[in-house]
């Protein structure tokens, strides 16, 4: 593509392959609408104009059911077809891998932070490997900020108050535009990063180089015992809390007798607004650590919590 | 050649409505509903220009990759005002409020609309609006965008924010107010014998969007007031760091927003049904469909708000059935462009200015339709949305399909309003020429959206530039070509030729009776007998 007219951006995910072919689809389909629009009218046009007295006017269409049925029954179908690949790519697009590397982001005005699950920190910049699967567990500190790669064909809206996510296979080795797709103040434009994807060498290697002490998970720990939360919630403790081992991916029942799955938007919201879900055969005791920590630390304490879980047996 | 029934064509020394008072008082104080389209075509023209005059900065500044015109902010403010201005002062009211006013007591054989002193009401909150809008947008910095997503409109703008969206809540009244007259009018207000199959299409388009414009745009109203509520109070709704949800401003916002879209094209559409049996010289194909499609549109039109948030973090539940519903809105679309066609089959076609931009619409409609059923498409929507792909499709609808309409209704109403026509020539000059420039400045936007260049960006990477420049090259002709009409009109209300009662030879009410029409539109009520668009078929 280099040097001549840009035409078709870069194809680096399973999602952007898939994407090109159902692009591909669409531009015939529609291709073949519109030359059939072009051609009737320029038919019409030239055939019926006015002063061409010779042409046969006689015996009109007057039979309008016939055709409306046909047209209306043809393009209904067409349109069937269009949404049952659009929807399956869709669905696809956001399936849960359970094999994928969760890599943490927190976007704010107007800058990306990346977090690593072994503790390696970026800003605007995303370091993945060629072939793995990752899973982006995003958060806004202000404004919604849209995540968002061409080359993946991808995007996310990152919206404050709550966790999104966004999955991936990098298909290609290279460096990808990472952009900001949701207006989110002065300097939306400059809200801008890159995607690198490595190979599976070149990645560890590059883990190696920017290691830090303590991964995600540990910095969270030391979050959770810095604010305290150990204090009630650690097995010894003498407050009545609920134990955070085995907390994640399992039901928790709450008082009214829901049952839900704690994921990490249940884990971000107990943190943060912990009356809103009170689990059953607990009191209300557990005070907001709103606008004590941060997205950045909310992000860990999520990754400590869900360490615990990890280590503990699945039931 | 009137088809609908023998009227006697009052004399046009008698007097018009344009000579029935000529001081500012008697414009100003007027229940006449031809003057008050009057009024409102002069206040939108005004505003279509200021909006206008923000589409150029933005183009000129999108030349450079750097964006070298305007500093951030700047540019976030201009393309805010181009879009809330467009929207809202332009098309929102644009052929409704008059060539909807001006036509449809005629087309119906009425005296006036059923609220005379509520229509210019109407006006009144419009302007008002309008300045409020204005002021607000023009001295107060305001750059969220014209959707005002939250939390950054409520707690992360500075500016007169609360201005602009105040103005907006005006305008929703002269809107709602607007919509309920046309109903009212077309309920009650039919001559004896014009049933509602004899209704011109145009009356249905206008009756289907005065219902979205009733009913839509009180949750545009509510949600604005919510907004206010959250910037000067406090009051938590959509601000997270209040409690409150961002998604339910979406949610509420598109509510309107969507339906608002069908408020702009439907009456578009009804123009070009009204114009292409007239210059086929051909009843209409499929009368019935193409009627009900609008209200189909109407209907199915409100319940497709959610494909503006695929993206969004909305449900991939509700993804799916917004986007199927998407889908099914399109039906009707497509039903009334192959209408369209199919009248014209052995038809005897003429290819005056108001055809020629009629057909022009059929074709930019038809690519903004088309590049719908992409964004309906769940995974390709996910790729494209907020980008300039998004951008060239709504400009398609928008501008290729609506204000081609307008310019359309324009011309072939303007020798009916003025009594005067225009030069033919240039007419059909500027006409070809609008959709020349129309087509080479939105064209590479959508080349521009699939490679990935996001919408709202001041400064932007520099493989894009190719096609901004090619763009905003377009963009100079489309420019040109809209002002051209400016000068050949205003010269023919001078020295244009007097049109007569029926230039066209058209069977619509409107043409029965003289050019400019008297103040009370029919000298003796007319009866109609016959169905509309009724040309006979040339005999073999």
């Amino acid at each position: 593509m280099s040097g001549g007219l840009p035409f078709l951006p870069a194809t680096a995910s399973m999602a952007a392959h898939e994407l090109n072919i159902l692009f591909a689809a669409l531009l015939a389909i529609t291709g073949a609408v519109l030359g059939l629009v072009v051609l009737l009218l320029l038919t019409f046009c030239i055939r019926y104009r006015k002063g061409r007295e010779t042409v046969d006017r006689a015996r009109r269409g007057t039979k309008s059911w016939r055709w409306e049925i046909s047209w209306t029954t043809a393009s209904f179908i067409i349109f069937l077809g269009l949404y049952a690949w659009g929807a399956d790519l869709y669905l696809r697009e956001h399936e849960p891998d359970g094999a994928a590397s969760e890599i943490y982001v927190v976007g704010k005005q107007w800058m990306w932070k990346v977090e690593h699950p072994d503790g390696q920190r970026e800003i605007n910049a995303l370091h993945v490997a060629l072939g793995r699967p990752v899973r982006l567990v995003m958060a806004s500190e202000d404004v919604i900020h849209g995540f968002y790669v061409p080359a993946f064909r991808l995007k996310q809206d990152v919206v404050p108050g709550r966790y999104v996510t966004m999955s991936f296979t990098p298909t290609k080795v290279g460096n990808f535009r990472l952009f900001c797709s949701q207006f989110c103040g002065v300097d939306h434009a400059a809200m801008l990063g890159s995607v690198f994807v490595m190979t599976q060498g070149d990645y560890q290697r590059w883990l190696s180089q920017n290691a830090m002490t303590g991964t995600l998970a540990t910095d969270g720990g030391a979050l959770f015992r810095h604010l305290g939360c150990s204090g009630c919630h650690a097995t010894s403790s003498t407050v009545k809390a609920p134990s955070l081992n085995a907390l994640y991916g399992h039901p928790v029942v709450l008082r009214d007798g829901s049952v839900l799955i704690a994921d990490e938007n249940f884990i971000r919201d107990a943190i943060l607004q912990p009356g809103k879900f009170l689990p059953k055969g607990y009191e209300a005791i557990m005070p907001s650590f709103a606008g004590q920590v941060d997205e950045e630390g909310v992000v860990s304490l999520v990754a400590y919590i869900k360490s615990l879980s990890k280590q503990a047996p699945s039931p | 050649m009137s088809a609908v029934t023998a009227l006697e064509i009052p004399d046009e020394a008698g007097g018009s409505y344009l000579s029935d008072g000529v001081t500012l008082r008697s414009w100003l104080l007027t229940r006449d509903h031809k003057r008050i389209a009057v009024l409102y075509a002069i206040s939108i023209t005004v505003f279509f220009f200021v909006g206008g005059a923000a589409a150029a900065l933005i183009r000129l500044n999108l030349l450079t990759p750097e964006g070298t015109l305007m500093d951030a902010e700047t540019y976030n403010r201009v393309f805010t005002l181009h879009g809330v201005v467009m929207v809202w002062l332009f098309l929102v009211p644009s052929i409704p409020t008059t060539f909807g006013n001006f036509m449809l007591p005629l087309m119906l054989g009425a005296r006036d609309l059923a609220f005379p002193r509520i229509n210019l009401l109407s006006w009144y909150l419009f302007v008002a609006s309008g300045l409020i809008v204005l002021g607000g947008l023009v001295g107060g910095s305001v750059d969220t965008g014209w959707t005002f997503y939250e939390p950054l409109s409520s707690g992360y703008s500075s500016g007169a924010l609360v201005v602009v969206l105040f103005g907006i809540f005006v305008n929703g009244f002269s809107s709602i107010l607007t919509g309920l007259n046309f109903v009212v009018t077309i309920h009650r207000l039919r001559a004896p014998g014009l049933t509602w199959y004899r209704l011109p299409i145009f009356c249905w388009s206008t009756y289907s969007t005065s219902i979205i414009l009733m009913l839509a745009t009180p949750v545009l109203a509510v949600t604005l007031l919510l907004v206010i509520a959250e910037r000067l109070w406090g009051v938590g709704v959509f601000d997270p760091a209040r409690g409150g949800d961002p998604l339910l401003f979406q949610h509420m916002f598109w509510f309107y927003s969507h339906p608002a879209v069908y408020i702009m094209i439907l009456p578009g559409m009804g123009v070009v049904s009204e114009i292409i049996p007239v210059f086929a010289r051909k009843p209409i194909f499929g009368y019935k469909f193409i009627a009900w499609s609008s209200v189909a549109i109407a209907v199915v039109g409100f319940l497709v708000w959610g494909h503006h948030m695929f993206v969004a973090g909305e449900s991939v539940y509700a993804a799916l059935v917004f986007s199927f519903l998407s889908f099914v809105v399109a039906v009707p679309s497509a039903i009334k462009v192959f209408n369209w066609i199919a009248t014209l089959h052995k038809g005897t076609i003429s290819f005056d200015s108001p055809m020629l931009y009629a057909l022009g619409f059929i074709l930019l409609f038809t690519i903004g339709g088309l590049t719908g059923l992409y964004f309906a498409t769940l995974a390709f929507d996910v790729h494209a949305t907020g980008t300039y792909f998004v951008v060239a499709h709504f400009h398609y609808i928008m501008v290729g399909g609506m204000v081609s309409a307008y310019f359309a209704a324009l011309h072939y109403w303007w020798p009916k309003i003025t009594g005067r026509l225009y030069p033919e020539i240039w007419a059909r000059f500027a006409a070809i020429l609008i959709f020349f420039g129309f087509n080479v400045t939105f064209f590479p936007q959508f080349i521009l959206g699939y490679l990935g260049m996001p919408r709202r960006y001041h400064a932007y990477a520099p493989e894009f530039q190719v096609w901004n420049v090619l763009s905003s090259a377009g963009s100079s002709i489309l420019a040109l070509a809209y002002i051209l009409p400016a000068f050949y009109l205003i010269w023919s209300l001078f020295a244009g030729e007097r049109a007569g009662a029926n230039p066209w030879q058209a069977t619509g009410l409107e043409w029965q009776t003289a050019s400019p029409p008297p103040t009370e539109n029919f000298h003796r009520t007319p009866v109609v007998t016959r169905p509309p668009y009724d040309y006979p078929e040339p005999s073999a």
